[in-house]
């Protein structure tokens, strides 16, 4: 079951085509959250062109699993997976946040297929993840859901109830991720409010938790695999990530949480991610 | 007379929805004893969901089982259904118009002795501000029962406001309850009494006190407060140029505000809104509570005869 080099290979450079239609439809756009996007970059194409189940002419096919951007201010990386994945057209990517478009600021179920629930004030994601799980546990069928929360978003409270709910109903067909990139719009997360230790309390709370570099394309597939063994509990695979992952323009930096690339930062990053310096 | 708390009457409905409907899901929040979903639970315990008291995770969770199609419907009181959730009713169901039912209990003012804390005279405010919602206040038990079969058949979200205490009985089985149709008691002649709920009985018994004094008081049950039966008002309005609301919640933002839009817009008309007038609650018994807001027959009473005289000095 092991992610074979084959796969590695093609999974780092899919990473880095959905870095670069990131970047320019954000730049495009001239509004939107980039470093969150390129933070959660290598989880989302883990999940969906590595993991998931899902048939983009059917968006509604009983038999997929399920993703749910919690953290939904990274609509745009969900937009490009989208794209990537045969959900939608890559030319529709530039209609990024303008009047009439499926591409809100926010996913917004209503309008774009793939999309499981609109999304974007922080914190609802998981419990929306345990009422799908809970239906399939119901029915005894085998789809899996996947949930994506920030670090910061761990400072809602909604999230630890619903890390009850989970626990408690041993939602083992749920598999969650914290991109754990130490920042939020305000600043470091440690010094808004402070959320460690992530991964001790997702274990006292009585998940399986796992903690690797959410960079590592073979780590995030390796884990996947691993959550699929998990019996009776759910999984938080804890990410250690970089904002801004991708590009120096915006690594590490707080001012591209909501922020969008100049054209000459465009430029020094596409250059950056030419040379296939994005992933290990 | 027979008397049934709409809340028991939900428990009853929801049992036999479940029978019919494999798809039917039932939440609550720790009040499932309460609330009467704990008789689903009883008849249907791989199909309910205890989220213990975790009203945001409560709604959250209904709306991902309704994402995987399932018909949840999640309850706990009123005060904590619309308000400690209230966000996760606009984010998480109404704006992605999912098909998720909240049912809840103990509303308004017949939680009693709990008091303000626990009495949500707010509810049907907040649930009717939000896009795609419907709101739906049964006036007694086989109206609830009605309006839980209807709601099951309307895709989309529903709020729905059952009572603790025991209500008479008002509808026998010739009625038919529909989404969106007030029911007219009768027309009468010098005002109109639209009410909502537990005060449909409220204003029935003061038509009977008005009539003993020879006026001629209509009572319409207006239990869809959205979308509200607006050529119901409109008629009503025409017919006795007078109209008062009854309502166990604020008059701000409930069936009053309601009944005064479409007033204002479509048939400018004399009103009397008898409802909470912006307060909270405090604690007692049923009986009286009523008194102590002024929502009582007696109160509705006083209220018509109030219109009356402004229908004839709009009128001089």
């Amino acid at each position: 079951m092991a992610v074979t080099p084959e796969q590695l290979k093609t999974l780092k450079e899919k990473a880095r085509r959905v870095r670069i239609d990131i970047l320019k439809m954000l730049t495009g756009c001239g509004s939107g959250h980039t470093g969150g996007s390129l933070s959660s970059a290598d989880i989302a194409t883990a999940l969906y062109f590595y993991k998931m189940k899902y048939d983009p002419k059917k968006p509604d096919w009983k038999g997929r699993d399920h993703f749910i951007l919690s953290k939904g201010h990274a609509a745009p990386l969900l937009y490009t997976v989208l794209a990537h994945a045969g959900f939608i057209e890559q030319a529709e990517l530039c209609t990024l946040r303008k009047l009439g478009s499926r591409l809100q600021g926010h996913p917004d179920s209503k309008y774009l297929p793939g999309v499981e629930i609109s999304t974007g004030s922080l914190g609802q994601g998981l419990s929306v993840a345990n009422g799908i799980a809970l239906a399939h546990k119901l029915d005894k069928t085998p789809n899996r859901v996947y949930a994506l929360l920030g670090d910061g978003e761990l400072q809602e409270g909604q999230v630890w109830e619903a890390a009850m709910t989970a626990a408690h109903y041993k939602l083992d067909n749920l598999c969650a991720f914290v991109d754990n990139n130490g920042l939020q719009i305000d600043g470091p997360v440690a010094k808004v409010m402070g959320v460690e230790p992530i991964t001790d309390k997702w274990r006292a709370f009585g998940w399986e938790v796992l903690d690797i570099d959410g960079h590592d394309l073979a780590a995030i597939a390796s884990a996947l695999d691993k959550a699929e063994t998990v019996k009776e509990k759910p999984t938080m695979i804890v990410c250690r990530t970089v904002k801004g992952k991708g590009s120096k323009v915006f690594e590490g930096k707080v001012e591209f949480h909501g922020t969008t690339p100049s054209k000459e930062e465009l430029e020094i990053a596409m250059k950056e991610l030419s040379e296939e310096t994005v992933c290990k | 007379m027979t008397k049934v708390a709409t809340r028991d009457a939900y428990g009853d409905a929801l049992v036999s929805l479940g029978k019919k409907r494999n798809d039917v899901v039932v939440l609550d929040a720790d009040l499932s004893g309460s609330t009467k979903t704990s008789k689903f639970a009883k008849a249907f315990p791989d199909r309910f969901f205890n989220i213990g008291i975790a009203e945001q995770d409560m709604v959250g969770t209904a709306a991902g089982l309704a994402v995987a199609g399932k018909l949840p419907f999640a309850s706990t009181f009123a005060v904590f259904a619309t308000g400690r959730a209230w966000e996760q009713v606009r984010q998480s169901v109404c704006y992605p118009n999912l098909n998720v039912k909240i049912v809840a209990s103990h509303s308004g003012i017949t939680v009693g002795e709990d008091g303000g804390s626990h009495q949500s005279v707010e509810d049907i405010a907040v649930m009717r501000v939000l896009p795609n919602m419907t709101v739906i206040v049964p006036a007694d038990g086989p109206e609830t029962l009605q309006a839980i079969e209807a709601v099951a058949e309307h895709k989309g979200p529903c709020y729905v406001r059952v009572g603790r205490n025991k209500v008479p009985t008002l509808f026998g089985e010739g009625y038919t309850f529909r989404i969106g149709k007030a029911h007219v008691f009768n027309e009468g002649r010098d005002a109109a009494i639209i009410a909502t709920g537990i005060m449909v009985a409220e204003a029935l018994k003061a038509r009977d006190l008005l009539s003993q004094e020879g006026i001629d008081a209509g009572v319409i049950n207006m239990s869809t407060i959205k979308p509200i039966d607006a050529d119901a008002v409109i008629s009503a309005a025409k017919r006795c140029g007078a109209i008062v609301t009854a309502e166990e919640h604020s008059i701000i933002g409930g069936l009053g505000s309601a009944v005064a839009e479409v007033l204002a817009e479509s048939a400018p008309t004399p009103l009397v809104r008898v409802g909470v007038k912006d307060a909270f609650g405090t604690s007692g018994d049923y009986e009286g509570l009523l008194k102590h807001y002024g929502i009582s027959a007696e109160n509705i009473a006083a209220a018509v005869k109030e219109v009356i005289q402004k229908k004839k000095s709009w009128k001089s």
